[in-house]
């Protein structure tokens, strides 16, 4: 319950419908083919893509979605939308050098505010991976830890983070900790919960192996739990990550200055409309970039999954 | 590898009995069953699926205990009265059904990573031996590849070699060949003849295919269906160092003929005792 | 990481700690558990009366003490039992329809590849922006506020029903549609007999996702918009809110415990309803 299990979501649309990838390596040989020629399987791939129908199906996407808004608003002037900001509008005030409303990417407050979310998030992941990690690991592996700490672990999680709120603006002083905290909470639920879960999908016939070749139950915990368990840990991290922007946001609007949240939320009371598009695209943006940051990350600690045969031509 | 060390890893089992779940509805895997393994020697057990051949299995590798019986190695107490479980160690190492290499290290460091764990090499050292083990068992090219991209059959031999690296004295596997084509399997078996002619561990190896037992084996187990206990005991005289060629050989043929009907009756036996437990318990049996 | 993803969003979703009973060894450290964050929290709460100094975190926290007492009283409140009643529905509403909406949405965008292509990277660009910086904008765009909150709260639950939707139709093995292609099945047939209870794990998934994220949509909303007249305002929410605000600290406490247990009910209520729709999953 509560946030701790959002998707991190399917393959992108743009890999989606392409055909099974580069040729698998071939085994037995020396690691990679000069199968494709110079280039590589990237340039491959991408031509492929371009040749199918999906770069054209996804412009007529983006141009359905960005056109009805530009119609409703500003061209068919749509009674319903009467108030909402258009999106020439919006898009003028954001690349302008002088904006209406004072928010635009040559205004070094629009920074501030951007800089300000991303150290919340910093903060707040940071912490929550470190205390998560451990904790899930542990959780997953020692039957007494899980069934001392997991049931107090599992009241605690199904309560809403806003819920949160007002004790937390209790218990902690200032308008700064509060956040954070209510961050960090959020986050180390999904990150230890998923690294419990990883843990307990390890397949056992790993560790038996490993103690049948001599490992000792730390060797068998650094060689072979961890690494097994590392890509649910991963996709921890990326809910996680997803989980703090939810919760930053909102608590954002809520209680404390600066930060995206607290400008999409006085944009509407100061009736600075344009600025509430601008916030949730900047959102949006970062929101994108802190994820696929942690996405690589784990793609390049687990090199071994994208070479794995079976999953290179499947999903 | 290193000259052939001392023949030990003589395998005793008195009268072992294993029982899965609690007193009540507990099931028998393994009841009443006697026999014995030479030092040195390749015994192959046979039995159909389900008959408690990998239960036994696991007892001498220590993944469980006893509830009755004994087992002994090289006259030494593995498992039995005062010690229900044996203890897991290096010196009876499992090559499993489905694989256990390590899917984030590479072929190598797979290899090395027994010696390294217990502490008896060095890391660098360590490596350097596994590569001169993977050479000479014909896997020189695919020590940087990791297990997920190289083919099943060399994975299964990468497997081997891990166990071997750390001289054990009994090699354990459990159906290691399953799920590989025959041609594959005719190359693995080749294959390990011949690392077994390097080092004469001994080899307890479990199947299900009696022409792959008849040939690897100077001794067939054939164990009866659930709860499983030796029904008939074939000593292959067919001289080793074997090849190929042994399978088209008269004897060969003999010996297939002579325990064929054996296993047979015992499949038949194993095959009803699954439809009828289907039956009871699933609520969509097939 | 899409099957990484989906098969850990399913266990973890399923993830309900059962208590096994107090006699188990399991159900004894829980107890010790519970006692012990019990004492801690009462003694930590309470620790400017027996220790002289307000302790940092704890000392401000309501004592359990308090709580359980002004629970006591709350029970025979009507309102209290009147908040419940409007969160449940509010999450009741909303999720409904984003399930209603969502599934069907999600498998023509799973079976269509031309719908998929279209839709999903307009999907992709809206789903980083959390469901709460909509409210803003929902707000101006409907005219009452009580539309405004449900529009958020269906925003929330629908992106997780149509991408989980889509995730698990996708993973379907193309096999079982050649099979049933083979013995002469029409593309309705193979649709309702095969696509349909293949994807119905995802569903069950993003059910179980969804109803988290409605709740949180809907106290989140319930806390902003304030107490309003009638149908707007009102719910466990704006019970904790209100209570910060009025000073009453230990009802902020009884309201979180209220949500959480409203939320695990909701959670539980979807996981009985799966072995019903799909018998065959409870063999796994």
């Amino acid at each position: 319950m509560g946030l701790g299990v959002q998707p991190v979501g399917v393959v992108p649309a743009v890999t989606a419908d392409t055909p099974a990838g580069a040729a698998p390596a071939r085994p037995e040989s020396t690691g990679g083919d000069r199968v494709i020629g110079h280039g590589g399987p990237a340039r491959f791939l991408a031509l492929q893509w371009l040749a199918s129908p999906q770069p054209y199906l996804m412009l007529i996407g983006y141009a359905l979605f960005l056109g009805s808004w530009y119609l409703s608003v500003e061209v068919l002037k749509l009674p319903r939308f009467a108030e909402m900001p258009g999106l020439t509008t919006v898009l003028r005030e954001w690349v302008s050098t002088d904006p209406t409303y004072g928010l635009s990417i040559h205004t070094p407050i629009y920074y501030q505010h951007i800089l300000v979310s991303l150290r919340r998030i910093a903060i707040a992941f940071v912490l929550a991976t470190a205390l998560g990690v451990p904790t899930g690991l542990l959780l997953g592996w020692s039957r007494r830890f899980r069934d001392y700490v997991f049931p107090i672990f599992e009241a605690l999680r199904p309560i809403p983070i806003l819920a949160w709120v007002p004790l937390a603006i209790i218990m902690f002083k200032g308008s700064e900790t509060p956040v954070v905290f209510l961050t960090t909470l959020a986050s180390f639920f999904a990150t230890a919960l998923n690294t419990m879960l990883g843990v307990r999908a390890i397949d056992r016939t790993h560790v038996l192996a490993a103690e049948c070749l001599g490992a000792s139950p730390w060797q068998v915990f650094r060689h072979v739990v961890v690494p097994a368990a590392l890509p649910y840990i991963f996709t921890g991290l990326e809910i996680s990550i997803g989980v703090a922007w939810f919760s930053l946001v909102a608590a954002e609007m809520v209680s404390g200055q600066f930060g995206l949240g607290y400008v999409i939320n006085t944009s509407y009371t100061t009736v600075e409309y344009p600025n509430i598009v601008i916030g949730m695209l900047t959102l949006g943006v970062v929101g994108y970039a802190t994820s696929a940051a942690v996405r690589l990350a784990g793609n390049r600690l687990m090199a071994w999954r994208k070479r794995d045969l079976a999953l290179v031509g499947g999903g | 590898m290193t000259a052939p060390s001392p023949a030990r890893g003589a395998i005793c089992i008195r009268d072992a009995v294993k029982i899965h779940g609690t007193d009540s509805a507990g099931v028998a895997a393994v009841e009443s069953c006697s026999f014995d393994v030479a030092a040195g020697e390749i015994c192959m057990i046979v039995g159909p699926s389900g008959c408690g051949k990998t239960t036994l299995l696991n007892a001498i590798a220590g993944f469980h205990g006893l509830e009755g019986g004994s087992i002994h190695l090289d006259g030494r107490l593995l498992c039995g009265p005062g010690q229900p479980k044996a203890p897991i160690g290096p010196d009876r190492i499992v090559v499993f059904q489905n694989g256990a290499l390590f899917p984030w290290k590479t072929n190598l460091e797979n290899v090395a990573f027994g010696p390294i764990v217990q502490g008896r090499l060095g890391r660098k050292a360590a490596l350097e031996k596994a590569r001169g083990l993977m050479a000479e068992a014909g896997l020189r090219g695919c020590e940087d590849n990791y297990p997920g991209e190289t083919s099943s059959g060399v994975r299964r031999r990468v497997e081997i070699v891990r166990a071997l690296m750390n001289e054990p004295v009994v090699l354990l596997l459990d159906e290691p060949y399953r799920a590989l084509d025959s041609l594959t399997k005719s190359v693995m078996h080749e294959a390990l003849l011949d690392m077994y002619y390097r080092n004469r561990v001994t080899i307890i190896f479990i199947t299900h295919d009696l022409e792959e037992a008849i040939f690897l084996g100077h001794r067939v187990v054939i164990m009866t269906s659930r709860p499983c206990r030796p029904k008939k005991l074939l000593e292959v005289d067919i001289p080793h160092p074997r090849d190929y060629a042994v399978v088209t050989s008269r004897r060969y043929r003999e010996l297939v003929h002579e325990t064929a009907e054996a296993v047979h009756e015992e499949a038949l036996k194993a095959f009803d005792l699954g439809e009828r437990e289907a039956a009871e318990g699933g609520r969509f049996a097939a | 990481m899409t099957d990484v993803s989906l098969s850990s969003q399913a266990a973890a979703a399923r993830f309900f700690w059962v208590p096994k009973g107090v006699f188990t060894e399991g159900g004894r450290r829980a107890l010790i558990a519970y006692l012990v964050v019990l004492i801690v929290w009462q003694l930590g709460s309470t620790s400017e009366d027996w220790l002289g100094t307000k302790l940092p975190v704890l000392g401000n926290v309501p004592s359990p003490a308090s709580v359980i007492r002004v629970w006591a009283a709350l029970i025979h409140d009507p309102s209290y039992w009147m908040s419940w009643a409007m969160s449940m529905l509010r999450v009741l509403e909303g999720f409904s329809a984003a399930v209603l909406l969502g599934v069907p949405f999600g498998l023509l965008m799973a079976t269509n590849p031309v719908a998929r292509g279209i839709c999903l990277p307009v999907f992709e660009l809206l789903r980083p922006i959390p469901p709460l910086a909509w409210v803003p904008a929902a707000i101006i765009f409907w005219p009452t506020q009580e539309l405004s909150i449900a529009s958020v709260i269906f925003l929330g639950a629908f992106y997780t029903m149509v991408i989980n939707v889509v995730g698990g139709a996708r993973a379907l093995d193309a096999r079982f549609v050649q099979v049933a292609g083979s013995m002469g099945g029409s593309r309705w047939n193979i649709f309702r007999r095969i696509v349909l209870p293949a994807v119905l794990p995802s569903i069950f998934v993003g059910m179980e996702v969804g109803i988290g994220i409605t709740w949180e949509v809907v106290v989140a909303a319930e806390m902003i918009s304030g107490g309003g007249g009638g149908r707007a305002g009102g719910g466990l929410g704006f019970f904790i809110w209100n209570s910060y605000v009025g000073g009453s600290y230990p009802q902020i406490i009884v309201g979180m415990i209220s949500i959480g247990i409203a939320g695990s009910l909701s959670s539980a209520a979807i996981r009985a309803l799966e072995p019903v729709c799909a018998p065959w999953l409870k063999a796994r």
